[in-house]
């Protein structure tokens, strides 16, 4: 009886605390089933297969985002980095395989290097975030035309097939756990690739991050810094550790996206229009901007939403001209949910913090 | 004469000698090529304002938002959008139209930040998403008219006493922003409200038209920009606004205004435009590809910070 | 003699050449309850900031235990058993209690934080201070100052100090809490801890302390035990010389009080929870004070005179004229203008960034322009004027306002208000960690103004300043007013019964 309670209350008290997650995680169960039951072909592996391709570099840029928003930052240059690992990449992934996985993991590295530098230029350097990394964005634009001047590039097929599709395909292109066909992969034979490596990302990297003294310094700074100063949490450790960690995650990205689409392209616009979504989907997820609260598993549904959004112009008969208004509009009216909380502010003081 | 500098004006000085090395290094580079000094020839020089104009215009408005601890990342489709609907009205009313768009725009952005208080980041980004979907929409459905009108041709091409048009409207809209900034109450409440919201608001400032007022000037400046724009390019296109969000961001930083609010000086400003502008016109000299041109601009950004831009640590 | 457990050899530290400490020797010993006194910018906060290794001292050496030692930063202090609490919380809202009591060495499990055992830690440590109510997974943001207190309180107990540092740390408790803390402080001290009091209220300092230093001008004057010196002699030493009258003369007012009529009426005024029906009268000329411990809606009430807050009810009459300011732009524009004086003069009152001139003129660019423009002769003519009026210590206007010292600080902030010339003048605790001497400046100059015919509302944390400088007092319990007392009425004994909303005979 008792036990009940304090559950029911629990969930009361994680609601409080994480409304705006909540609310992300509605919106996102009420679009994306709404658009399963209104396509021809919903719930089906194919459909899903589809969306999670689409989904995977949005949602790994949108993770790499988080960090450096939640100390009160910014980044923008994730747009940039996962450009530059995505023509990486296209140079890379190509011959045995011992070859491809030393490829892929000189890509991640490149990344995670590019975050650290900016880390140390925002740390040593003391630049505000924001204008550090439009600057380093620049240079990793440059880079990324200097590896790639026109887009292209050389991607193993085989990999490329089987990471873009389901666990069954994986495993029928690999030859493992019987093609395919083994009792134990049946549950999960239908699921999306790209789904489980997001997820795994997720798992492996974001929630040991989280339940780490770096992790909560990182959540200290952004809430306030002095006093995460005060108590003698490892602040310079913290912040260089949040934007290498937004490097790895966009080198994800920019990994998954050449696998995905066999090429690297150095696109000054691609670049610039990923970082702005990866900061609408962290806003989306309930994290604030001004740091402290929020986290990446729900910039992951943010970007989901994004994309949501984006995959009804196929099965709705909108005019495709509409479809940048639309989405304008979703965010708007999305981000403005937020600020029914500001009109019921009775001390206008409270505004200001 | 004592020469101290003041924490205000060291960026200042400092900009303004990266701009003289940058003409001292261009015209070593053109005499050591080619034996002549095109850099130093008052034509040239113009001429490069002339285009470094727009820019200019536009980082005269993201200042004033800057300096609020706001940034308006619906400049590029303001200006798109003014000069698209200006162009689209025609005749004598399409200056003022492509102005109205201007005001209209920061009403919208000033509103939402100061009562709704989305951050500014985000708003305008929806915003601008908004505007870009409006003008992609317009443009679909008919093919409105999308050729400067004769005054806008005037402004951005014709000289008066020798001076381009357009660097004469860049100069004013200068002089009606500095003399906002220093010498006005609503300039002086603008530094107040950046440096300290809850303060100003405790001063008796009335801090949310302040911050309309902002975004409304970052507006207009990005019409005027757009009219302008159109008058050099002859029409008015989607996406003519893309090239000009970030470089004004930096313009403005490195002219010394601070990122989070309150601090900063115009003149500041436009060196930051100034040295940009020389910088690319340099590296076009130099036939520099795109991509040692983006290298070369994010590391005189990060470096021209590391001399004067750096932060307070946080001890307390 | 117990040998000491941290001692200062000739220390010595600067800020940009300015002196803030200068060879100061300075022992203190285990199982002691030390209070540091002194004005401020006496040296107090550079001396424990060193201690607690925020700073690094630019000459002279720090023992602990005999043994010197270089604190790199806070947490080398802490893992040294130095722990402080200063006067700005060290918590972080947007974590959990339990969070923030084990934070920077949380119980971990594989390398993880084990959050289970973080909160059983942190019930118990809240159980030590007798905050059993606070629930370890609530985000401190939600907790209200008094139990941010205390949790800061239980945090520092968790980190087993051999020296723990309180820096103004009782300024927001309630009563109860201030007992637990005080019974607590007691056991640390037979436990050996060595506890360093930091307070501006002399009450608290005798109450608990057994070894008093005092500073002043970055200097150590004097450490002797408690009792061996009156507290005029304490004061003496802390301003570094006689003490005149604390208060200005009180006129007498029994005359004209009848028959003047109100400049503010206030009857029933209710907002959310806090305020609930408050009735209150102000003339002008007159000195009226709240009274009551913190929290009772005396902060709220200010607020809501000043336009701040939204959806208030009731009656209220300002100069004539119906219904509260809808902002503090109109009730600086008013026919009756009115006047605050914010509770926190870093983030409310000023602009730390910029320029004394800035803050100065930034209510009254009405007043100084021409059109549009602002006239910078008249400008810098008001500048001159509100600075002298005020005596304000500056080298420069132009100089950023955080250069100055609290005290001066805060003079900004009322220099600022006087330009406006205002009727009504709302203070807010505007005495609160400043050194003797200003505030003595601060009363002289609220009755000055009372005398031209302003109203003051005050509200004062410190029963002594309401004592001293108000012709009548409010004191509010529970967002009402409780009682009203006026004239020799106003005791330290009848304030402190109606504060805990008890008869005076039960007192």
């Amino acid at each position: 009886m008792k036990r009940g309670s304090t559950r029911s209350s629990d969930l009361k008290r994680w609601l409080s605390q994480n409304t705006g997650f909540a609310a992300a995680l509605l919106l996102f169960a009420i679009l994306f089933l709404t658009y399963n039951v209104l396509h021809p072909r919903g719930f089906s592996s194919a459909v899903a297969i589809q969306n999670a391709n689409e989904t995977v570099a949005i949602a790994f840029v949108a993770m790499a985002q988080t960090l450096p928003v939640l100390i009160g930052g910014l980044d923008l240059s994730v747009g940039a980095v996962m450009t530059l690992t995505n023509c990486v990449a296209s140079e890379l992934l190509t011959g045995s395989p011992l070859q491809i996985l030393l490829g892929a993991i000189l890509t991640l590295l490149t990344g995670t290097l590019f975050g650290f530098m900016n880390g140390c230029i925002v740390v040593y350097g003391r630049i505000q975030p924001i204008i550090a990394t439009l600057a380093t964005g620049a240079v990793a634009i440059g880079l990324a035309l200097l590896i790639r001047p026109k887009p292209g590039g050389n991607v193993d097929d085989d990999l490329g097939w089987a990471l873009t599709n389901s666990v069954w395909d994986l495993a029928d292109t690999y030859g493992f756990a019987d093609g395919g066909e083994a009792w134990w992969l049946r549950p999960f034979a239908d699921i999306p690739v790209p789904f489980l490596l997001v997820v795994l990302v997720a798992v492996i990297v974001w929630v040991p991050f989280r339940r780490s003294v770096t992790g909560r310094t990182v959540y200290a700074i952004g809430s306030a810094e002095g006093a995460a100063y005060m108590s003698g949490l490892p602040i310079q450790r913290a912040k260089i550790t949040a934007f290498t960690l937004a490097g790895f995650l966009a080198a994800c990205g920019g990994l998954y996206l050449a696998i995905q689409t066999s090429s690297g392209n150095a696109d000054v616009q691609q670049a610039g229009a990923y970082t702005l979504n990866s900061i609408a989907a962290v806003v989306l997820g309930g994290t604030s901007l001004l740091g402290g609260t929020g986290g990446a598993i729900a910039s992951l549904v943010g970007a989901m939403i994004l994309r949501v959004i984006s995959f009804y112009f196929r099965i709705l008969d909108i005019d495709p001209l509409l479809q940048p208004l639309i989405e304008g509009l979703v965010l708007l009216t999305a981000v403005s949910f937020g600020a029914f909380r500001t009109l019921r502010v009775k001390n206008q003081l409270d505004l200001f913090r | 004469m004592q020469i101290s500098l003041s924490k205000e004006n060291r960026p200042i000085v400092i900009a303004s000698l990266f701009v003289g090395v940058i003409l001292i290094a261009g015209t070593a580079y053109t005499l050591s090529t080619t034996g002549t000094a095109p850099l130093l020839s008052v034509n040239y020089l113009l001429q490069q304002l002339q285009t470094g104009s727009f820019l200019g215009i536009c980082a005269a408005g993201m200042m004033m938002v800057i300096l609020l601890g706001h940034i308006d990342l619906s400049i590029p489709w303001t200006l798109t959008a003014a000069a698209m609907t200006a162009t689209a009205v025609g005749g004598d009313l399409a200056i003022p139209t492509a102005l109205g768009v201007g005001v209209c725009v920061g009403l919208l952005n000033g509103i939402g930040v100061a009562w709704l208080r989305i951050p500014s980041m985000i708003f305008t980004l929806g915003v601008d998403t908004v505007l870009r979907g409006l003008m992609v929409a317009q443009t679909g459905g008919f093919a409105p008219q999308d050729r400067a009108t004769p005054v806008m041709l005037f402004l951005a091409k014709d000289r008066i006493f020798g001076v381009p048009a357009t660097i004469l409207v860049w100069a004013a809209v200068s002089i009606v922003i500095a003399t906002l900034l220093t010498r006005t109450g609503f300039g002086r409440s603008l530094y107040a409200t950046g440096s300290r919201e809850g303060a100003a608001y405790l001063s008796g400032i009335r801090t949310r038209w302040v911050i309309v007022g902002a975004f409304v000037t970052s507006g207009v400046c990005a019409a005027i920009a757009g009219v302008l724009l159109t008058g050099y390019s002859a029409k008015a296109y989607q996406g003519m606004g893309n090239a000009f969000l970030l470089p004004a961001i930096a313009a403005v930083v490195l002219g010394g205004t601070h990122i989070l609010g309150g601090k900063g000086r115009y003149v500041g400003t436009l060196v930051g435009v100034i040295l940009i502008v020389l910088l690319n016109s340099v590296l076009s000299i130099m036939q520099m590809p795109e991509a040692g041109r983006q290298i070369i601009y994010g590391a005189v950004i990060i470096g021209m910070l590391l001399v004067y831009g750096r932060n307070q640590r946080v001890t307390s | 003699m117990t040998e000491a457990i941290v001692e200062y050899r000739g220390v010595s530290k600067y800020f940009a050449g300015i002196r803030a400490l200068e060879g100061v020797d300075f022992k203190c010993r285990p199982g002691s309850v030390h209070a540091i006194l002194g004005e401020n910018g006496a040296g107090k906060s550079t001396l424990i900031k060193i201690m607690a290794g925020v700073l690094q001292p630019d000459a002279g050496t720090l023992l602990m235990e005999g043994k010197e030692v270089s604190f790199a930063g806070p947490q080398a202090a802490v893992d040294a058993g130095i722990v402080c609490m200063f006067q700005e919380l060290s918590l972080i809202p947007d974590l959990s209690v339990a969070d923030n009591i084990s934070i920077s060495s949380p119980p971990r499990r594989f390398g993880l934080i084990d959050r289970r055992a973080q909160i059983s830690r942190a019930e118990e440590l809240l159980a030590r201070v007798r905050c059993e109510d606070v629930d370890p997974n609530a985000l401190v943001r939600e907790l209200s100052l008094s139990r941010r207190q205390m949790v800061e309180i239980a945090k520092a107990l968790g980190r087993n100090p051999k020296v723990l540092i309180l820096d103004e740390a009782t300024s927001a408790l309630t009563a109860r809490d201030v007992r637990t803390v005080y019974d607590l402080l007691g056991e640390l001290k037979d436990a050996g801890v060595a506890s360093l009091f930091i307070s501006h209220r002399m009450h608290e300092v005798e109450a608990l302390c057994d070894t008093l230093s005092v500073f002043r001008n970055g200097q150590h004057i004097e450490t002797f035990q408690k009792g061996e010196k009156s507290e005029r002699e304490i004061v003496r030493l802390m301003i570094g010389r006689d003490v005149d009258a604390q208060f200005p003369p009180k006129p007498d007012r029994a005359g004209e009080a009848a028959t003047a009529e109100p400049i503010l009426k206030v009857a029933g005024l209710k907002w959310g929870n806090r305020l609930n029906g408050i009735d209150l009268s102000l003339k002008r000329g007159e000195i009226v004070g709240l009274g009551g411990l913190d929290g009772q809606g005396q902060k709220e009430l200010l607020l809501a005179l000043f336009g701040v807050l939204k959806d208030v009810e009731g009656d209220v009459i300002i100069g004539g004229q119906k219904g509260l300011p809808s902002s503090p732009a109109t009730a600086k524009n008013a026919a009756t203008r009115m006047a605050l004086v914010p509770e926190d003069r870093k983030t409310e009152g000023l602009m730390l960034d910029m320029s004394i001139a800035d803050n100065l003129l930034v209510s009254s660019f009405g007043k100084i322009s021409r059109g549009p423009f602002i006239d910078p002769g008249r400008a810098a003519a008001e500048i001159g004027k509100g600075i002298a009026k005020l005596q304000i210590k500056v080298g420069s206007a132009d100089d950023p306002v955080m250069t100055l010292s609290g005290g001066n600080q805060q003079k900004v902030v009322l220099a600022k208000w006087l330009m406006i010339d205002p009727d009504i003048i709302l203070l807010n605790d505007p005495t609160r960690g400043i050194d003797v001497g200003t505030k003595q400046e601060i009363y002289r100059l609220m009755r000055e103004l009372a005398n031209e015919g302003k109203a003051i509302l005050f509200y004062s944390s410190d029963y002594a300043e309401l004592i001293g400088c108000c012709d009548r007092v409010s004191v509010l319990y529970g967002g009402q007013v409780v009682s009203e007392q006026s004239g020799d009425g106003i005791t330290e004994e009848s304030l402190v019964a109606a504060s805990l909303n008890i008869g005076v005979e039960a007192a």
